[in-house]
């Protein structure tokens, strides 16, 4: 992650970033890309001053809350795949594989926050110094039993969906935020969907779906709250289940749609593993 | 070919943004990307022969999102009505779990629209050998990937946060589904190519979009009143 990515991350949304940086667009361009190290480390303070002017006004503190919000949940997804990876009996080979692909992803998604948060002109929130993995006890092998981490890991992943659904809104409008959060967004879907259809094929969870079917179909009680209305299967107000006359059922109308998780709801359910 | 039949307040906005230097240039960059199949016409306002009008503002939007639902559910309708040869349990499973997540998206769109949605599209899918899983899989990665990169590159020209956040519940399906369908191709390509150096899903314009759809979709689709930001 440096400011090169940074700016081509804004680029593909706006296209005309370079343009509202500087006139010298082609020079600006190139000086990112050709630039000395001393120059990318020394940046990102310029960057900030520099997007403000870009979009003529401070960024809105509601848009830094979300991307500071984004950024806590991924600092603790980042450590729990950094510990599972090191910790967890997870077998070698194509396993052992997925689970560091999902660790380097969750570390480049805090590069790129702490990136976004420090362009904008404020200070990305720090990890914590530790977190607690067993949730105060509930998952004790987490780091001892693969299927527990797995287990933990599916309801980490889901609920990090549903999290920054929720916060969707607040980025209204917002071309540059919005985008980059719907991008991780959906990174983080095809996280969970790797991780549930791993439990399935591996015989932990043969029942698993790719995808939410109903309420909480994890078959762990203790994380209820993490998979609250989820079993939705009226959508604005439409009714989806056999709608119009279709054979959809409940289950695939729940499926069909993932539903959002309030601030408040995902920080009291992370709140037992240590993350504020 | 179904044609839409505009409504009244639909053929004023026509009339309204007619075709404004912006509205231009954006117009001639879709046609430059457009397919044979595909072809926009922002010039030939209130002819029929300007093809399906998506709309502007958030029926566009919307619009265009129904137009992919409808796609992908055609593809997977077929898809099980002619397994290809092969299809194992498993995959008969997710295979119809998606056909009906598609079915109910589309139909969402469509009574989430009411009046201003468009007519069925009619859809060409001759480039698809549906007794091939190679084929199958392929293209259900294509166009599954494909989704969501239209609905995240969309997703801020919507004025009214209940649209983004119904398109907020649909895309990350989309993503679990794209997720499924890459490890049945390819596994632990749930991420693959989809993904830039900071690990975000890649993103696409309307245009881009649908100069790719266009290829399997035999109607015409007017774009040429989407918002563009």
């Amino acid at each position: 992650m440096n400011i090169t990515n940074i700016l081509d991350e804004i680029e593909k949304v706006d296209g005309e970033i370079y343009e509202r940086i500087s006139p010298r667009r082609k020079a600006m361009k190139d000086f990112f890309r050709i630039g000395s190290k001393v120059a990318i480390v020394a940046a990102p303070l310029g960057i900030g001053s520099m997007l403000n002017k870009a979009y003529g006004q401070a960024v809105p503190a509601g848009v830094i809350a979300v991307l500071q919000y984004a950024l806590t949940l991924e600092h603790f997804e980042y450590t729990f795949y950094l510990n599972g990876f090191n910790q967890a009996p997870i077998p070698a080979g194509a396993e052992k594989n997925a689970i560091q692909a999902i660790r380097d992803s969750e570390n480049l998604h805090v590069a790129f926050l702490r990136t976004v948060i420090t362009a904008a002109g404020a200070t990305p929130v720090p990890a914590k110094a530790s977190y607690d993995f067993t949730a105060g006890g509930t998952f004790p092998t987490v780091f001892s039993s693969y299927a527990t981490f797995l287990a933990v890991a599916q309801v980490l992943e889901d609920t990090g969906v549903r999290a920054y659904k929720g916060r969707a809104g607040e980025l209204l409008g917002q071309k540059v935020y919005l985008t980059a959060a719907l991008g991780i967004h959906a990174v983080e879907a095809r996280h969970a969907a790797k991780i549930r259809l791993m439990r399935r094929l591996n015989g932990q969870s043969a029942t698993t779906k790719p995808y939410i079917t109903g309420a909480n179909d994890t078959g762990i009680a203790a994380v209820n709250g993490s998979y609250v209305r989820e079993d939705l299967t009226t959508q604005l107000g439409v009714g989806i289940t056999n709608i119009n006359g279709q054979v959809i059922s409940a289950a695939s109308a729940s499926e069909a749609f993932d539903e959002p998780l309030t601030a408040a709801e995902v920080l009291a359910l992370v709140a037992p593993f240590g993350v504020s | 070919m179904t044609k839409k039949t505009p409504s009244p307040e639909k053929e004023m906005l026509v009339d309204d943004i007619g075709i404004a230097q912006p509205s231009r240039r954006k117009f001639l960059g879709y046609a430059g990307a457009a397919s044979g199949l595909f072809m926009l016409a922002a010039a030939c306002k209130k002819s029929n022969d300007s093809g399906t009008d998506l709309g502007s503002g958030d029926v566009g939007i919307l619009n265009y999102a129904y137009a992919l639902e409808q796609l992908e559910a055609a593809f997977y309708i077929q898809v099980i009505a002619t397994p290809y040869s092969g299809i194992t349990a498993d995959e008969t499973t997710f295979l119809k779990d998606i056909r009906d997540h598609e079915i109910a998206h589309r139909e969402f769109f469509k009574n989430a629209l009411a009046t201003s949605a468009i007519g069925g599209l009619a859809v060409n899918f001759s480039a698809i050998n549906f007794s091939s899983r190679a084929s199958v899989l392929g293209t259900a990665m294509a166009f599954e990937d494909l989704g969501v990169s239209a609905y995240n590159g969309a997703g801020y020209l919507l004025k009214d946060a209940n649209y983004l956040l119904a398109a907020g519940k649909i895309v990350s399906v989309e993503a679990r589904h794209a997720a499924l369908i890459r490890e049945l191709v390819t596994p632990n390509s749930f991420l693959g190519d989809q993904v830039d150096a900071s690990s975000v899903n890649i993103v696409r314009t309307p245009a881009e979009v649908l100069a790719i759809a266009g290829a399997f979709i035999s109607t015409k689709i007017n774009a040429s009143n989407l918002p563009t930001g």
